[in-house]
This record gives C-alpha cells, sequence and structure tokens, in this order.
C-alpha cells in the first residue's frame, strides 16, 4: 500500500516549531513548581509515571525500529516479568538481587517469544500477521499470569523507603524520585550500549538497512531475537516500577492502560525516535497528572481517552511525530 | 458443478443443523447457542473491514457496546419494545462506523491497529465516565427472556446479516472491496473510490458488531463497561483468525471455538478455565504460523474449492512507504 | 591454477520470475572481471547469486569451496565483499561507524586496516565523524568501497559504482579499483554499465544477455568484437 505523506513545508520552517514547545512546556512546569509546592509534587509524580510510560515506549520504539512492528504484546510481557520479581521476593530474595535476576528472565523470555511466536509467523512475510500473533502473545501471557498466580491483587514491595525528600521546602516522595531515577538510568544505560559497543552498532546496522548488514557479515535474524531481549528486558524495568507505584495495582491486566500511554508516548516521539519517547513519556506523565490535579472535569476515568485523542491528533496531524522526519524508505 | 452442488449441501446441513439443535438442549444452553450468533455476527462485521478490505480493527467491542447500550438506554429507560431497538441500534452503528472509518483513512496498517486497540480500551472508560446515561459501573438492568426466543432472534439476525453479506460480497460492492484489500493501487486506477469503499466497509461492520451488542445485552439482560471490555474485542479477533480472515465459510467455526472452548475447559476436568486465554493465544498464534487463512482453508478445501492464490490483503507490496 | 571463482549454469529467480537461466563463468586470483549487458540481462542479479542475497540454483565454488545454500553473512566471512548497486552506506550512521561495520565480524585490533583504508581514501580520515548520509555521492561510492576493504576481502565484487556519478569521479573511482588490483593484487568483479570504462580497467569480460552468457573474452578481443563496438562501445 502506498502511503505518501506530502513534506507541506521546508525542514527549517517547522523545524523551531518542536524545540519551542517543548521549552514551553519545560518553562511552564518550572514556573508552576516555583509558584505552587503542590503543582512542584504533582509535576513530579506525574514525571515519574511518565518515567513508566517512557521505558515502556522505548522497548516499542527498539521492536519497531527494526521490524515495523508494534509490538501489543510488550505490556503483557512486562506483567509476566513483574510477577517474577514478586514471587522471587516472596521466596525471600532482596530486592536488587530480585530485580536483576528479572531482568536476565526477561531477557530471556523476549528472545523465546521472538524465535517460538514470531519468527514463523514472520515467515510467512506479512507485517499485520506478525502484529497478529503480538496480540495471540498478549492473551497468552497476560492469561498464564492469571493461572498461575490467579487474579487477586498482589502486593509489590519497592526498593525505595517511603521517606520524603525535602526541596525548598517541598516534600517529594523518594518513590516517585527514585522511579524517575532508574527509568531514565535504565534508558541510558540501553543508549550508551547502542552508541559505544560493538555489539550495539551492528544492531543499530541491522535495524537500519538489514540486507546491506547481511553482506558485512552481520548475523541479523539472531540480532533481531536479541533486540526482543533487551525490549522485553527494559519493559521489566518498566513493570516493576508500575507496581511499586501507588497508582498501580499488580494484576494480570496491570499494563494494559500503560500500554496505551506507552504508545502515545512513542507516537509522540515518533515510533522510531527512543529519544523521543523518553520525552513524550514524561510530558505526557506530568501533564496528564497535572490535568488530572487542577482540571476538575477531568476525572481519573477520563485520562486513557485524553492520551488515545492526543495520541490520534498527533498520527492525524504529524505522523512521523514530534521527533520524527518525513522520510522515505526503500521496503 | 460439483463445488457448487456440495457448498449447498454443507449450507443447507448447517442451517439444518441450526435449527434443529435446540430442541435437544436446556434453556441455558440455548442462551449460549445464542451467544454463537452474537459472535457469528461480530465477526461478519469484523470480517468485512479486515478480511475483505484490509483494514484491521482491534476495537470491534466498542461498536458492540454502541449497540449495547443503544438497546439498553431505549429499553431501559424509556421503554422501548427490544426488537425495536435493533434497527436503531444498525442505523447508529453504521454512524459510527463511518465517523470512525474517516480518519481511519489516514492509517494503515499497524498504526490502524494501535489506534483501535486504544478505542477497545477508551470506551469502557466512558462509559463509566458518563454514568448519567449508562449507569456507570454498576450498568442497566433489563427484562430476562426465554432461551427459545434468544435463539431464534439472535439466529434471525445472524442468518439475515449472513446473507446481507453474502449478497454484498457477490456484486460490484464486493469486487471492489476486494481490489481494495489486494492492490490500492491498482484499485484506484480502475476507478475504485478508496475513500467511499474503505469507509462503507468501516460503516457496515460497524453496524453489524453493532446488532450484535444489542442482541448480547438482550441476552445477559444487563449492561455495564466490563461487559465490553478489551477481552471482547481480542476474542472476536480471535474468532475472525480462527474463522479465516477474507472468506464466509470458516465464521461460525470461529464463533463457536470462542464461545464454546471456555464452556468446554471449564466443565472438563483436564485444564481450568483460567487456562482458556493461554489456549487462545497458542491458537491464534500457531495459526497465524500454520494455516494464516483460518478454518476457511480447511472447509474451502473439503468442499472442493481451490486454495486461494496468496492474497497481499495484509501485506505491504515492496513499494516506496513515506512516513 | 584453479580460478578464485567459478559459477556453473547458476540460475536464480525472484519469486516466480527467472532472472538467470544458467550463467557459466569464472575469475581467476589477481584478475579484474567485468559483467557486460543491456538493462535487465542479469549482472547485477550475478552479484546477488554469488553473495546468496538472492535464492539461486547451480554451482558456485570460491576458492575451492562450494557455496551451497550459504546466505550473505556466510558468504561475507568467507571473504567476499559485495559493493551493492545503490552503495549500501549507512547513511544514519557516521563515516568512521560505517568502516567499522565493515570489520565488525573480526576480532582484534583494526588499526592496520584503518591505516590501509585512509591511505587509500585520505580525505576519510578527516570525515570520520561526519554523518554519511550527508556526503556526496561520490564519497559516499568511496566510502562503500572502503568498508568493503575493512573486509580484507579475497574478492571484491562491485556493482554500477558509476552510478549517478560525474565524470571526474568515476574516472578517480576506477583507477583506485586499478590501483588495488596492481599493487594489491585484490581480485575484482565489476558490473559496470560503462563499458568502455569496464572494458579500459578489466583484464577479461563477459557480456550477459537475458540472464545468460552470450559472449566472453579478454577486453582487447571484446573492444574489436564488431557487435559489442555497436552495441556498447557506439562505434
Amino acid at each position: 500500500m502506498v502511503a505518501v505523506r506530502p513534506i507541506h513545508r521546508p525542514a527549517s520552517v517547522t523545524g523551531w516549531i518542536v524545540p519551542a514547545l517543548l521549552a514551553a512546556c519545560v518553562i511552564f512546569l518550572v514556573v508552576g513548581s516555583l509558584e505552587s509546592s503542590l503543582f512542584a509534587q504533582q509535576t513530579v509524580s506525574g514525571l515519574a509515571n511518565g518515567g513508566i510510560y517512557a521505558s515502556l515506549g522505548v522497548a516499542l520504539v527498539l521492536i519497531y525500529r527494526a521490524t515495523q512492528v508494534i509490538n501489543f504484546s510488550q505490556g503483557a510481557l512486562a506483567t509476566f516479568s513483574t510477577y517474577i520479581a514478586w514471587q522471587l521476593i516472596s521466596w525471600g530474595l532482596g530486592y536488587w538481587p530480585a530485580f536483576l535476576l528479572t531482568l536476565v528472565i526477561a531477557f530471556v523470555g523476549g528472545i523465546l517469544v521472538e524465535l517460538v511466536a514470531i519468527r514463523p509467523v514472520e515467515r510467512r512475510g506479512n507485517v499485520l500477521s506478525v502484529v497478529i500473533a503480538s496480540i495471540g502473545v498478549l492473551i497468552l501471557v497476560e492469561g498464564a499470569v492469571g493461572w498461575i498466580w490467579g487474579n487477586e491483587v498482589k502486593f509489590m514491595p519497592s526498593a525505595f523507603p517511603a521517606r520524603e525528600y525535602h526541596v525548598g521546602g517541598v516534600a517529594f516522595s523518594m518513590q516517585d524520585l527514585g522511579t524517575i531515577g532508574v527509568s531514565i538510568a535504565a534508558v541510558v544505560v540501553l543508549w550508551a550500549f547502542f552508541r559505544f559497543t560493538k555489539l550495539g552498532l551492528a544492531m543499530r546496522a541491522a535495524a537500519l538497512r538489514p540486507e546491506a548488514a547481511r553482506l558485512a557479515g552481520i548475523r541479523v535474524s539472531w540480532l533481531l531475537s536479541l533486540g526482543w531481549g533487551l525490549a522485553a528486558a527494559l519493559g521489566a524495568v518498566s513493570g516493576m516500577l508500575a507496581a511499586a507505584s501507588p497508582s498501580v495495582l499488580l494484576q494480570p491486566s496491570m499494563m494494559d492502560g500503560i500500554l496505551i500511554y506507552a504508545f502515545a508516548a512513542a507516537v509522540l516521539g515518533g515510533l522510531e525516535s527512543p529519544a523521543g519517547a523518553v520525552v513524550g513519556g514524561l510530558a505526557i506523565g506530568a501533564l496528564l497528572n497535572l490535568m488530572g490535579s487542577y482540571v476538575s472535569w477531568v476525572t481519573p476515568q477520563l485520562l486513557l481517552p485524553a492520551a488515545f485523542v492526543l495520541m490520534l491528533i498527533v498520527l492525524l496531524v504529524k505522523p512521523s511525530g514530534l521527533f520524527g522526519r518525513t522520510r522515505v524508505r526503500r521496503v | 458443478m460439483r463445488t457448487r452442488a456440495s457448498q449447498l449441501c454443507v449450507v443447507g446441513v448447517a442451517a439444518a443443523i441450526v435449527a434443529l439443535l435446540p430442541f435437544g438442549l436446556s434453556d441455558y444452553h440455548r442462551s449460549t447457542g445464542a451467544d454463537v450468533a452474537v459472535f457469528v455476527m461480530a465477526i461478519l462485521g469484523l470480517n468485512i473491514v479486515t478480511g475483505y478490505t484490509g483494514q484491521i480493527s482491534i476495537g470491534h467491542g466498542a461498536f458492540m457496546a454502541i449497540g449495547g447500550y443503544t438497546t439498553a438506554i431505549l429499553t431501559h429507560s424509556h421503554g422501548w419494545n427490544d426488537i425495536a431497538t435493533l434497527p436503531v441500534a444498525l442505523a447508529i452503528g453504521f454512524c459510527a462506523g463511518v465517523i470512525v472509518g474517516v480518519p481511519a483513512l489516514r492509517f494503515h496498517g499497524a498504526y490502524l491497529a494501535l489506534v483501535t486497540f486504544a478505542v477497545a480500551l477508551a470506551v469502557p472508560q466512558l462509559a463509566e465516565n458518563y454514568s448519567h446515561f449508562t449507569g456507570g459501573t454498576e450498568g442497566l438492568a433489563l427484562p430476562t427472556q426465554s432461551g427459545w426466543w434468544l435463539y431464534g432472534v439472535a439466529w434471525a439476525c445472524a442468518a439475515v446479516l449472513y446473507a446481507t453479506t453474502w449478497v454484498i460480497l457477490r456484486g460490484r460492492t464486493g469486487r471492489a472491496f476486494r481490489a481494495v484489500r489486494d492492490s490500492e493501487v491498482a484499485a484506484v486506477s480502475s476507478g475504485v473510490s478508496l475513500a467511499v469503499h474503505k469507509t462503507l466497509a468501516f460503516g457496515v461492520s460497524a453496524a453489524f458488531a453493532a446488532v450484535a451488542g444489542s442482541v448480547y445485552v438482550l441476552i445477559n439482560n444487563f449492561v455495564n463497561p466490563a461487559v465490553f471490555g478489551l477481552q471482547l474485542s481480542l476474542y472476536i479477533l480471535i474468532g475472525a483468525v480462527v474463522a479465516g480472515l477474507g472468506s464466509l465459510w470458516g465464521i461460525v467455526v470461529g464463533a463457536a471455538f470462542v464461545q464454546l472452548l471456555p464452556l468446554g475447559l471449564s466443565s472438563g476436568s483436564i485444564v481450568s478455565a483460567e487456562a482458556v486465554p493461554v489456549v487462545f493465544g497458542a491458537v491464534v498464534i500457531a495459526v497465524m504460523a500454520l494455516i494464516p487463512r483460518g478454518s476457511a482453508e480447511v472447509l474451502r478445501a473439503a468442499v472442493g474449492l481451490p486454495v486461494r492464490a496468496r492474497s497481499s490483503h495484509t501485506s505491504t507490496p515492496p513499494s516506496l512507504e513515506v512516513r | 591454477m584453479p580460478p578464485l571463482l567459478a559459477l556453473e549454469d547458476v540460475q536464480a529467480r525472484y519469486g516466480q520470475v527467472r532472472a538467470l537461466h544458467g550463467v557459466t563463468l569464472e575469475v581467476g586470483e589477481g584478475e579484474i572481471v567485468a559483467l557486460l549487458g543491456a538493462n535487465g540481462a542479469g549482472k547485477t542479479t550475478t552479484l546477488r547469486a554469488v553473495s546468496g542475497t538472492v535464492k539461486r540454483d547451480g554451482r558456485i565454488a570460491f576458492a575451492g569451496t562450494s557455496l551451497g545454500r550459504r546466505g550473505p553473512e556466510d558468504v561475507a566471512r568467507l571473504g567476499i565483499a559485495h559493493v551493492p548497486e545503490g552503495r549500501g552506506t549507512f547513511s544514519e550512521l557516521t563515516v568512521w561507524e560505517n568502516l567499522r561495520l565493515g570489520a565488525i565480524t573480526r576480532r582484534g585490533s583494526l588499526d592496520a586496516d584503518v591505516a590501509h583504508v585512509f591511505a587509500v581514501f585520505p580525505w576519510l580520515e578527516s570525515r570520520r565523524a561526519q554523518q554519511a548520509g550527508t556526503l556526496s555521492g561520490g564519497e559516499q561510492q568511496m566510502l562503500a568501497l572502503a568498508r568493503a576493504l575493512m573486509q580484507r576481502p579475497r574478492l571484491l565484487m562491485v556493482d554500477e559504482p558509476s552510478l549517478g556519478l560525474a565524470p571526474l569521479v568515476v574516472a578517480e573511482i576506477f583507477r583506485i579499483l586499478k590501483e588495488l588490483n596492481a599493487e594489491e593484487g585484490t581480485t575484482i568483479l565489476l558490473v559496470e554499465q560503462n563499458a568502455r570504462n569496464s572494458l579500459d580497467a578489466a583484464n577479461r569480460a563477459y557480456v550477459l544477455e537475458v540472464g545468460r552468457v552470450a559472449l566472453g573474452g579478454t577486453s582487447d578481443e571484446l573492444s574489436r568484437h564488431d557487435a559489442i563496438r555497436r552495441s556498447y562501445l557506439g562505434y
């Protein structure tokens, strides 16, 4: 199907809009925080949620960049990993050892999912079939969580003490600050891997131009599985942070709504830009939280539809997202 | 012709089974049979938009919700007769489908899946929010009906919609739909208006789902946001995949699979009811990997129809794709 | 001495369309061999058949080993570097990263290879951090060649190096190819529309027509061949 989006204006004209928008957002948040301590607290909590959306969003971008597949099971895989962490902790393992072990298990799990569920379908040569298969994985994994651990809500401990950290007379919860820190750290570690290591470079090349990469001797299919593993590990970070957050309950459907926010973040950033997903996630988290606090008719039930509308607007107006470029891609 | 005769035979036998079945069932199971009809209609709708014009939708639960709530509100709050609400639901569903179909023209493939997925999650939230109309989380209750009545109404509607679909698809519109699915470029050059046909497909598809939703509400005799949640949209997709996208043959199989498997598993002792989604997920993956054309392929082969050449309805032909 | 590359009755297809109907040719070590022919004759497909980018039947032997069903990754690791039509540079990556990718499958220090590449293409050194997509066409072609050299190939296959480039740049590229062959003995299999350039650089050439080898011989022989002169050399 030929989808041609006419390039209306030269890049130099539109090029300033996005940074200006971002600057305006940042200024708004900073000024508001200085004015009101409630605003500051809500901004920080919002950014904490945003960190959760951002990390899952980057996982989505990782897979989309390499394969043009929108992985609907990303959230469910994160949920499964979080339950594993919960299980390890309830068996007596310390929080951080459980956290790290879960990352490893999630990594392996992601590779397995790609090999068993995605690759056999991909052989048929059809992006949409793979998307449907990923929905199959979503159903399977969420069902497996319910089957193995039951549907009742569980309690997930947090790594961060239930203390507050005072800055300039405003109290911020350690939970929020810790969440922001860990999610950003995870994304940065991944960025460093791609930027500075041989394997990272090979993966980037494989995602950009698989045929040319093969000619250089790179085993593209194997790196693809690896990519799924990394995405799953990042999703696990998102899930564990989400479960520890006060507004999210550990249950099989935990990540369904968060997946939408993560998609909105990824779309906002342009599905192929990890940096965009991070900025998008943080922005969505902060703005939705503030809207929820300050705008009276925005009830908790309207937050998801609001994110959906935002995503819709971006897709209709600038489908390549705020950070994407309208470029021609040879399929 | 051998194939024509065997086709009619199969249809006749199937119709006879459907007509005679309720006589041998308990009242409860008759309403389950009605549930299968509901899914037949919903899958029929999804098939029109996904199987025949290649626009993927994982949000058909939302259209069912529109129909369902229409019927519930009209019956509960305004005292309408239940059957009378069905044409209304059909019309409103059609409008909703067109409203969704217009912006959907701008999306393709996985993006559309994404948007419809979000719709499927957003609609229950909206229903919960505007509780003044919808009864919020509590929902609305309707009078109960006998299993006979439900079975009859449900399958009558399903038969009507099935026949309608068959007629549409045989004619010019159907050929236009298939052209849109297989190659948009070729379709446009043959004078087939993409916008009109894709939107029409969405409208019809949503209308069918709305009627399905209405009947579903009548069967369950109550409605609340959870009834039309994400799971419903996913189950419709599962049913459509098992049925086989792009063909009318497997629809009853797909609907029966989605409705009856959970029952079969929970009454048996091999696996518990909670394993149902695991089985469903595994089936979806297996079907997409092994028999992408679903049970329709198997049935067509059994009846002697040629296996359809690989249609490109869900593939991106090698071309320049501007993002 | 057995040829470095030997194709025997090689067939290849794109889906249902047969592109090669039985190509037989060979390339000796240290030679430059050119493939000539009209558009659609199968020149690019022949290179793709060797590198495994396209499904093929028939026998292909490289340094005595049969290539069998090997895909591009394995063929590259055997020592065949394929610079495809359109160059295959990674436009989003930097010049340095592109070069790095050439040797990605090798362990150990790359210093010697890097020094070598910078010696052949001196201007590359100052542009290491530049994004490859912002280079000119000729520079991208040279970058693609440089990346192939980082693989330390025994056989260098180059597809349409002059495509879309100005004559001066084309001359430079051919000079470099000849130099690589003369000074380092790099074996080159060259696909090139421009017959004059090819016959000038190559020792031997084959003319492909409709997926088959129609003619083969030394460049001198072919330059004097009547049909070739008329169709490809224009006089």
